[in-house]
């Protein structure tokens, strides 16, 4: 059964700025949470867990006019699962940065998600404390 | 040398299991004996039906609006108040073995401390000393570990708690294929029951003679999977099992029963409807044959009985290090199990007494001198925190919203112990249910929220003492028109305070 979560965190900072972060597929684990390491050849990624679980993803979409990624988990307990990354433009200096996880089963969905909302958490806090 | 607590909570027991309560499946005599020497609760009424909301009531004192975790998968924020943390502050030596459940389990980027394969002294809740165990033996928790390192054989004789979607397992063990149930050839020396009870007695066996101790030791059964080990089982024949005075034995009897009652009642007895993730996906109460409860309630009395006899090797180790004079027992669990009532299963959005009415014990230390007795006036699990801080001699501090615990009915009577709150909120996959009940003056009233299968008018009120199966819903007899305006207004006038909803961050 199919699920999905989106988690939103607003950032006051540059699309941009943020962008040239969240956007970049080989820095993923300096702002997630519970991610230790990324590798990254071609559309290809793997990331590697805190408990040392490599998790292996094919990039989608790395779309820098719209500021998208996009990507999915490549497991065999995920029969499905597309992550998006959006830096939407506020025009005010600021930004959304939203975070969705679709996912079969859809309690990977919830999982998955908690995660997310972890990193946008971090990638807040180091973008606006950090700056 | 003040009096020491030991506070013992199981999971998911509903209050008729235990001998003293009227129970005739299990032999407890160990609880019994605890009620007889001291108070024992006929109205104890969680916060929450759900485990992480109501572990957190027990360790905060605060209603789930309060403290936010109004859900399983939300978690507890770590700096949240804590009574072991104030009774470490007052020189309590402090321990939670067992089963914690302040933050999710479902945890794959290892972000939630109690996941962690070590967790720093004192550094947990107040807790300085944390044993971690849950109800499977997978997974990063103390039990597992020890269980995969020592004896990884016996690994796979435990029910696989979750199926390859990641829902609630559905799959039927046992003789009668009831879900949850499977014969596990763990020998019972490794079962996590006998497990907690060995780490709480090795613990206390490290106390120094004049150190006063909080120790929480928290039984994971008989929440399901129910698999106890299987040279146990003889001790109570499932076919020998008469069905449950809630269970409605034909399903023209339970069908009208579940239509009274407001729709997602029937909507998940007949797997149309599944509110929330502690019920199995796959699993369609309507399906559950008669000697399925049979089989579900026989294992569920094995459980409750090994507790008993585990919590019987800690009394026994307390008594031999001299301190049988000078410790509180408190036993109770955190929400019920519906266990056949009404003709299904495991817990939900469902305020009746199978998940509503928890056993409660209170076993003053003997050196107060207490004075048995039985208390009828409603008390909340709401109310353990303040009870632990009396019984140590502090102040209930400001941030707790219950009362220690009466002695007995006049003492309840005198300190206001008229009203019990409830909670329940749930959001999955675009399904939300939004309960808030009370229960005083012998009626529980239930005023649902507007969700996505209720639009705000529906309500549950029941007379629980000519209804005490809860089975005639009086929310629109007339006749009742002015109990339940009167219920509803003091259920208004007393909601506890509320902080801004936090997200879910996993199914549980």
């Amino acid at each position: 059964m199919y699920g999905t979560v989106r988690h939103e965190v607003r950032i006051h900072r540059p699309a941009d700025e943020v962008w040239a972060l969240a956007g970049d597929a080989a820095r993923l684990h300096e702002w997630f949470p519970g991610i230790d390491a990324c590798e990254v050849d071609g559309d290809r990624r793997t990331v590697t867990t805190t408990s040392g679980l490599a998790l292996p993803e094919l990039i989608l979409v790395t779309d820098d006019r719209a500021r998208r990624f996009q990507y999915r988990l490549d497991v065999p307990i995920v029969s499905h699962h597309r992550g998006t990354i959006d830096v939407i433009d506020l025009g005010d200096g600021s930004c959304l940065v939203v975070y969705s996880t679709e996912a079969d089963p859809r309690a990977m969905a919830l999982t998955i998600g908690g995660g997310t909302l972890g990193a946008l958490r971090e990638l807040k806090r180091q973008m606006e404390e950090e700056a | 040398m003040g009096r020491k607590i030991l506070f013992v909570t199981t999971d998911q027991q509903r209050y008729d299991t235990l001998g003293c309560n009227g129970g005739q499946l299990s032999r407890t005599p160990v609880i019994d004996g605890l009620a007889a020497q001291g108070v024992r609760y006929e109205r104890a009424v969680p916060q929450s039906v759900v485990c992480m909301p109501s572990r957190s009531t027990m360790l905060t004192g605060q209603h789930p609006s309060t403290h936010g975790v109004w859900m399983n998968g939300v978690p507890l924020p770590a700096d949240a108040p804590s009574v072991a943390a104030l009774l470490r502050e007052h020189g309590y030596r402090t321990a939670l073995i067992g089963k914690a459940h302040f933050q999710p389990f479902l945890d794959p980027f290892g972000r939630f401390e109690e996941n962690q394969p070590t967790l720093a002294a004192g550094a947990h809740r107040g807790f300085e000393h944390f044993e971690s165990a849950t109800h499977s033996p997978m997974g990063p928790l103390t039990y597992a570990r020890w269980l995969l390192t020592e004896h990884p054989e016996a690994a796979g004789g435990f029910y696989r708690v979750l199926d390859d979607q990641l829902e609630v397992n559905a799959a039927g063990g046992g003789d009668t294929g009831a879900p949850q149930v499977q014969v596990n050839p763990v020998p019972r020396e490794w079962y996590h029951t006998d497990w907690v009870a060995d780490r709480t007695i090795s613990w206390l066996d490290s106390l120094g003679a004049d150190d006063d101790f909080f120790c929480w030791m928290s039984f994971p059964d008989p929440h399901h999977p129910w698999d106890p080990p299987a040279s146990e089982l003889h001790r109570v024949p499932w076919r020998e099992v008469p069905l449950p005075v809630g269970y409605p034995e034909t399903a023209a009897e339970r069908e009208a029963l579940l239509d009274a009652k407001p729709r997602h009642w029937r909507g998940w007895y007949d797997g149309t409807l599944v509110s929330n993730y502690e019920a199995p996906l796959d699993w369609v109460p309507a399906e559950m044959t008669a000697d399925q409860v049979r089989e579900v309630n026989a294992v569920n009395a094995v459980e409750v009985e090994l507790i008993d006899e585990a919590l019987g090797r800690v009394m026994a180790a307390i008594a031999a290090k001299g301190w049988a004079d000078d410790v509180d027992v408190i036993f109770t669990t955190d929400h019920g199990e519906l266990q056949g009532d009404f003709g299904l299963l495991f817990k939900g959005p469902y305020h009746v007494d199978g998940l509503m009415r928890l056993p409660l014990i209170w076993r003053p230390a003997p050196s107060s001198a207490p004075a048995p007795a039985t208390v009828t006036a409603p008390v909340g699990i709401v109310d353990l925190a303040p009870t632990f801080c009396r019984i140590a001699g502090l102040d209930a501090p400001s941030w707790m919203e219950g009362s220690a615990l009466p002695v007995d009915d006049a003492d309840a009577a005198d300190r206001g112990f008229e009203r019990v709150l409830t909670e329940w909120d749930s959001e999955l996959f675009g399904v939300d249910v939004h309960l808030r009940t009370i229960t005083r003056d012998g009626w529980v009233c239930t005023a649902y929220l507007p969700g996505s299968h209720h639009d705000g008018t529906e309500g549950e009120l029941y007379d629980l003492t000519d209804d005490p199966l809860q089975r005639v819903n009086r929310w629109d007899d007339p006749s009742c028109a002015a109990r339940r305006a009167e219920l509803l207004a003091d259920l208004w006038d007393h909601q506890p305070a509320l902080v801004a909803p936090r997200p879910v961050e996993a199914p549980v």
